[in-house]
């Protein structure tokens, strides 16, 4: 018996190992590439990043599965800043996040429409998304005058060269780092709400564990 | 006056119960099933696994329900409906995540409590049928699970969804013909999906729950077996009660609560805090919409099923690797005849069935992983391996289990306090 019990617990470490392992062979692509731990309880870098967000990225790219009043609301603005500083488009704050470029115009221009970033992170995943934004470098063999480091040949134009020259590595890094964070957020809006919530029901089933386990300790003193 | 209101009270349910009983055998069933049935104390945790399979049915079940009210299976609105659920439902994402998480548990529990019929040889004589419509249900719950994964529309599920049915095309001279018939296209599309649909939410689980019903009631048929392997109804007492057994309700029931609580920590644990278990309940694929222009990098079905997916591909020809597939599930339910060992429990068994096991699990375990892996190299080499392991545990058993040098069997069961 001893051996089908090890045997057991060695499957379940093996399955823990190669999950930690596959999530470490993630982050190989070339020097320099960074993992972005970022924080979406971090209310702060979120509204850096929604500013970063509709102010560089809003003119092509949508997120059409998110409205601007959630964003507002989840971000602990009011209706006036959020008009202000997020929207640029005829959008009221209830419309969702689509840009004002058409895909036709996206795909003539660029050779492909950009994508709407609603599920980016989910699909790519936040490290991916992170590099991507901090590793264009000029290359004039390229049509858009940049290619990227984590995704060569990428049709997108470098449009944060601006900032990328005005902020030392450090900022542009935070810079973009706080994107990520917004758009990890966008991606699932209620993941911070759902570990707070999921603390107390596990904490309620511990209690439970305690009431079960007396009762059954009670029904059973009787068996011999 | 507290103990004439009990006595009132009492009389009138008794009055209720009775005016049912003249009508409908509800005493008689719960006498039957829970409060007479009875089943040997010396249970073990391996025991659990049928209980909790029960439970998680009835997770996915409700949370399907809600599901459905909000889930459009149309290919332009599927996509979109999901993540509606997911940002725009109230409570939707806990109710898509449990039934997604549910599905990965559904296969653990419903794994294990497979792998306990193995360790006790809970599929002899007599309980050759409740084996038998056991293994029903699994066939079930794959097609279940293969249906509803191509529900979200995500381009991984339209993938594996082509690259599943396109296997029937393997089939010599109506292969063609028939995967078309079951696409009900030349390629996933929306009238597949919506015929998956109806597959998922009526048809597959309709059945299900049937065979559930069958299940429960041959084994209350022929009584438990017990990690001994012995039959406890050999000793009775003076009312014809099993001495080593306890009765189903309060006592099997009082202790699996404590094991469905526990059980519920780890599932909500992956509910609320990994909802997508790094790739393995949720693939990250499945976040882009299905795109029949642009394959993912892997398919691969999800992991419940890798291990048959490896032997597929470690086979080289395509319909032989088919066969080889379906056989392998297949094989399962010939074990009350393959195993010629005339004792049940491994714990009095010899070693040549306690080796095979481990091999076989391990081998299943192995092939799981390496139906996530490409099918290059090292990879296919060792799929090859752990393949003929795999068929060699089933094919083998009726020479090694006629050989088995067993220990002696106890009366009774062992039970310690």
């Amino acid at each position: 018996m001893k051996l089908f019990k090890t045997i057991t617990v060695s499957c379940f470490l093996l399955l823990i190992l190669y999950s930690d392992l596959m999530k470490a062979s993630e982050g190989n692509t070339g020097d320099n590439f960074l993992v972005a731990n970022n924080d979406v309880s971090d209310v702060n870098s979120l509204q850096r990043g929604a500013g970063n967000f509709f102010n560089y990225c809003a003119g092509c790219h949508s997120l059409k599965f998110i409205r601007y009043n959630q964003i507002a609301e989840d971000l602990d603005l009011n209706e006036s800043q959020l008009v202000q500083n997020l929207i640029f488009t005829q959008a009221k704050p209830e419309d969702a996040v689509i840009t004002n470029m058409l895909p036709s115009d996206g795909s003539r221009w660029f050779g492909k429409s950009p994508p709407d970033l609603s599920l980016i992170t989910r699909s790519r995943g936040t490290d991916q998304v992170y590099n991507f934004l901090r590793t264009f470098y000029k290359d004039s063999t390229s049509p858009t005058g940049a290619d990227n480091r984590a995704l060569p040949g990428t049709s997108m134009p470098n449009v944060l060269w601006l900032v990328q020259e005005q902020l030392n590595e450090k900022e542009f890094d935070q810079f973009t780092l706080d994107i990520v964070n917004f758009l990890d957020y966008v991606s699932e809006p209620i993941q911070s709400e759902r570990k707070r919530i999921g603390i107390w029901v596990i904490l309620f089933l511990l209690v439970f564990l305690v009431f079960s386990y007396g009762l059954y300790k009670d029904i059973w003193k009787e068996v011999h | 006056m507290s103990n004439g209101q009990n006595q009132d009270q009492s009389m009138f349910s008794n009055t209720i119960l009775k005016w049912i009983d003249d009508r409908f055998p509800l005493s008689s069933l719960i006498r039957e099933h829970a409060t007479d049935y009875y089943a040997s104390k010396n249970f073990n945790i391996w025991y659990i696994f049928g209980v909790l399979s029960l439970v998680v049915l009835v997770i996915q079940l409700v949370t399907g329900i809600f599901l459905t009210m909000s889930y459009k299976p149309s290919a332009k609105e599927a996509f979109d409906s999901v993540e509606y659920i997911m940002r725009s439902v109230e409570w939707g994402w806990l109710i898509r995540y449990m039934h997604s998480t549910g599905s990965s548990f559904f296969f653990i529990v419903v794994y294990l409590h497979m792998f306990r019929a193995m360790l006790y040889g809970s599929y002899k004589k007599p309980r050759e049928l409740v084996w038998i419509v056991g293994m029903l249900i699994y066939f079930c719950l794959i097609a279940e699970a293969f249906f509803g994964y191509l529900l979200p529309w995500g381009n991984m599920s339209y993938w594996a969804a082509q690259v599943i049915v396109n296997l029937f095309s393997a089939i010599p001279f109506i292969g063609e013909t028939l995967t078309e018939w079951i696409r009900g296209d030349y390629y996933i599309s929306d009238i597949t999906l919506n015929r998956f649909f109806a597959f998922h939410v009526i048809a597959v689980p309709l059945a299900i729950i049937a065979l559930v019903f069958a299940h429960i009631l041959a084994l209350h048929h022929v009584g438990s077996n017990n990690p001994d392997g012995i039959e406890i109804k050999n000793y009775k007492d003076e009312q014809g009660k099993p001495i080593d057994g306890v009765a189903f309700h309060p006592y099997h029931t009082s202790k699996d609560l404590v094991w469905i609580t526990v059980f519920l920590i780890l599932f909500f644990a992956a509910v609320f805090f990994a909802p997508e278990m790094g790739g393995f309940f949720l693939e990250v694929d499945n976040f882009e919409p299905a795109n029949p222009l642009q394959t993912p990098e892997h398919i691969v079905p999800p992991w419940y099923l890798t291990p048959y997916y490896a032997i597929l591909r470690a086979i080289p020809n395509k319909l032989l690797g088919v066969i080889f597939m379906a056989s392998s599930v297949l094989f399962f339910v010939f074990l009350p005849w393959l195993d010629k060992c005339k004792v049940k429990s491994i714990r009095y068994r010899g070693w040549q069935y306690k080796l095979a096991l481990s091999c076989f699990a391990i081998s299943f375990v192995v092939l799981g992983y390496l139906g996530m892996q490409p099918a290059t190299g090292i990879y296919v080499v060792l799929a090859r391996l752990f393949t003929i392991v795999y068929f060699l545990f089933f094919l083998m058993m009726p020479f090694y289990t006629r050989f088995e040098k067993t220990k002696p069997v106890p009366e009774r069961v062992v039970y310690k306090k």
